[in-house]
């Protein structure tokens, strides 16, 4: 029989799928077609100290194999999260991922803290570092080292007993270069890659479609982008744990960023389209591994031949 | 809600532009409301991922068959194109039923229905169900030409009282639907007011309901990905909370869980005056129908994408 489980560091995980940030809520609206405890966890939608109304419409566009978003982080809040939905994924028995994001070094603080204090029972926290950074013109935090350093440290010194994992951008020139100053900083692991930015036009009317003007492209369009940050960082830091996601739409599409080096994978945009889609991706690996004979599902990570 | 599949029974069309899909959908069927859509996977074209919301335009619950759903759509992009070449015994994939449907009037009451173009497709499944539980329907269809109107022979039907309007006169009254609201309303006596369509045009119908304290429901279309409440991508800005106690609030609700069904008074119609299309009888022909939003205040700078 083979084991799904997963070790992602100081994180077990019952089988290596997770639900992405921001593409499952906090798991309520999707409890009616999957079991959260069947997964290997949920990264919930990003949380800010206070609540954020997010962007006008319109948010979205489709664009060929994906979709881009400019959504605007819009959640109810860190107390809300601890209040009504941590309580409520606890009852799940589901593994829990606490997003957080902000604008500030002190907004990430102001969540990290709340974290500590009331947040018995989360697995892990991911850093939404894609987030502008007001305190360095507007630059995101995860385009500079120094940033990723910054907000990662202070992270991890507000949450000493719950292991931070930074979820970089794509849009960069070097990724290993700010993969190394996160892990650097403290994370205890990466999650790759957010979405790639895009824009589009609409012709016609000569405008943008998306009132945000700029949006994250995800779904298979950036699936090999995906594989290819997970490749790279993972060779140059081969003991870092790594969340692969990036347009993962099935089992070969996980097993990719799997065998290029990552120990956990997160579905995202094919939850829009499948909210059983984790589900069938998990059963679809263990058939993998049966008709591979692997034992468990590490021995696959960055198992990638390459030629020498 | 259910994720299932659908045989397509039927593929008809509704005069030049109109197709029709009838799905053998039995437990869809069985539990959709008025003003309640589906979210129907494209997936013959592989590039275009996503699921597309179509609001129910008729139901059959009994039958030599067991319950079939019908929706109706134009062909406006390569998800319904790919739609409107299918035939008989293909099958789609479904999730539905999705949203908070029309909220029918307790007592006995005289309703007015207001359709837009091709968005007027939920009215007719509501009409159905107003007549069946007693109630009067009445109706006001409008559109740019003959060619957008949706089933006008059956609108006659299934109203006591029925106007049409086209921009173009090329049918009915020439005008547009807000033309004719204030003469059907004193004619019909109505009590509540049903409303779909496009945007501007349930602004403008909201507007003129709220200036004559009639009780108006309204269902409203947005760019959407999930259709289940987790992509806060089909947001609508409406009020919550109440203006005397002084707790009103303006929050992005979403369209697929919160509604698509909106009290008319609750929703912030204008925060986009100045970016919608001026052809308003008629959804935009580009990509799905949609308000398009200016820019709101924003305490927080947010990310591009998340």
């Amino acid at each position: 029989m083979a084991s799904l489980a997963a070790e992602l560091g100081p994180v077990a995980l019952r089988t290596p799928v997770l639900l992405a940030s921001g593409t499952f809520g906090a798991g309520r609206e999707g409890a009616q077609f999957v079991e959260l405890s069947q997964l290997g966890g949920i990264i919930v939608k990003s949380m800010t100290a206070s609540p954020w109304k997010g962007k006008p419409t319109p948010r979205m566009c489709e664009t060929p194999s994906g979709m881009l978003n400019a959504i605007g982080i819009q959640n109810k809040g860190v107390d809300f999260f601890l209040a009504e939905d941590l309580p409520w994924l606890r009852r799940q028995d589901a593994t829990v991922f606490a997003s957080i994001a902000g604008n500030s070094v002190g907004e990430f603080v102001k969540v990290a803290d709340k974290l500590r204090t009331g947040g018995r029972g989360i697995a892990a926290v991911e850093l939404n570092i894609s987030c502008p950074n007001l305190e360095d013109q507007s630059n995101m935090f995860a385009h500079s080292a120094e940033s990723t350093a910054a907000v990662t440290s202070a992270a991890v010194r507000a949450l000493p007993r719950i292991p931070v994992f930074a979820k970089l951008s794509p849009n960069v020139t070097s990724l290993v270069e700010i993969a190394g100053a996160a892990l650097g900083a403290g994370a205890a692991g990466l999650s790759l890659i957010n979405t790639v930015f895009g824009m589009a036009i609409d012709v016609e009317d000569r405008v943008p479609r998306l009132a945000g003007t700029i949006g994250g492209l995800s779904g298979p369009a950036i699936r090999p982008v995906a594989v290819r940050a997970v490749h790279e960082v993972h060779r140059a830091f081969p003991e870092a744990p790594i969340i692969g996601q990036g347009g993962i739409a099935s089992a070969s599409d996980a097993l990719e960023l799997i065998l290029a080096g990552a120990t956990a994978v997160a579905v995202g945009t094919a939850n829009f389209i499948n909210p059983r889609v984790a589900l069938e991706i998990t059963q679809g690996i263990e058939a993998y591994m049966e008709r591979h004979g692997v034992a468990s599902v590490g021995e696959l990570v960055g198992a990638v031949k390459l030629a020498s | 809600m259910l994720i299932a599949s659908g045989e397509v029974l039927t593929h008809k069309k509704y005069g030049e532009h109109f197709h029709s899909l009838t799905l053998v959908a039995p437990r869809i069927g069985e539990q959709v409301a008025p003003g309640q859509f589906v979210n129907v996977s494209c997936d013959g074209n592989r590039s275009f991922i996503l699921r597309r919301p179509f609001s129910v335009y008729r139901v059959h619950k009994r039958g030599g068959w067991a319950a079939t759903i019908e929706i109706v759509f134009d062909i406006r992009g390569p998800g319904t194109k790919h739609l409107a070449e299918l035939r008989a015994h293909s099958t789609v994939k479904l999730l539905g039923p999705c949203g908070q449907g029309f909220k029918l009037p307790a007592a006995r009451s005289h309703c007015l229905l207001i359709g837009g173009g091709i968005g007027a497709a939920p009215l007719f499944f509501l009409a159905d169900e107003l007549r069946n539980e007693g109630h009067r329907v009445d109706v006001i269809m409008g559109a740019r030409s003959i060619h957008r109107l949706l089933n006008a022979i059956d609108v006659r039907r299934l109203a006591s009282v029925s106007r049409i309007t086209t921009e173009d006169g090329s049918m009915g009254q020439q005008g547009v639907v807000t033309d004719v609201i204030d003469d059907m309303v004193e004619r019909c006596s109505s009590d509540i007011v049903y409303a779909c369509g496009p945007h501007p045009m349930l602004a403008a119908v909201a507007q003129m309901c709220n200036e004559r304290a009639l009780p108006l429901q309204v269902a409203v279309e947005e760019l959407m990905a999930c259709g289940y409440g987790v992509c806060m991508t089909c947001v609508i800005p409406v009020l919550t909370g109440s203006s005397r106690s002084g707790s009103e609030e303006r929050v992005y609700a979403r369209v697929c869980t919160e509604g698509p069904v909106f009290d008319g008074a609750t929703v912030c119609w204008f925060e986009s005056e100045g970016r919608v299309t001026p052809e308003w009888a008629e959804p935009s022909s580009s990509g799905s129908p949609s308000r398009t939003g200016a820019d709101a205040p924003q305490a927080e700078l947010a990310p591009p994408g998340n």
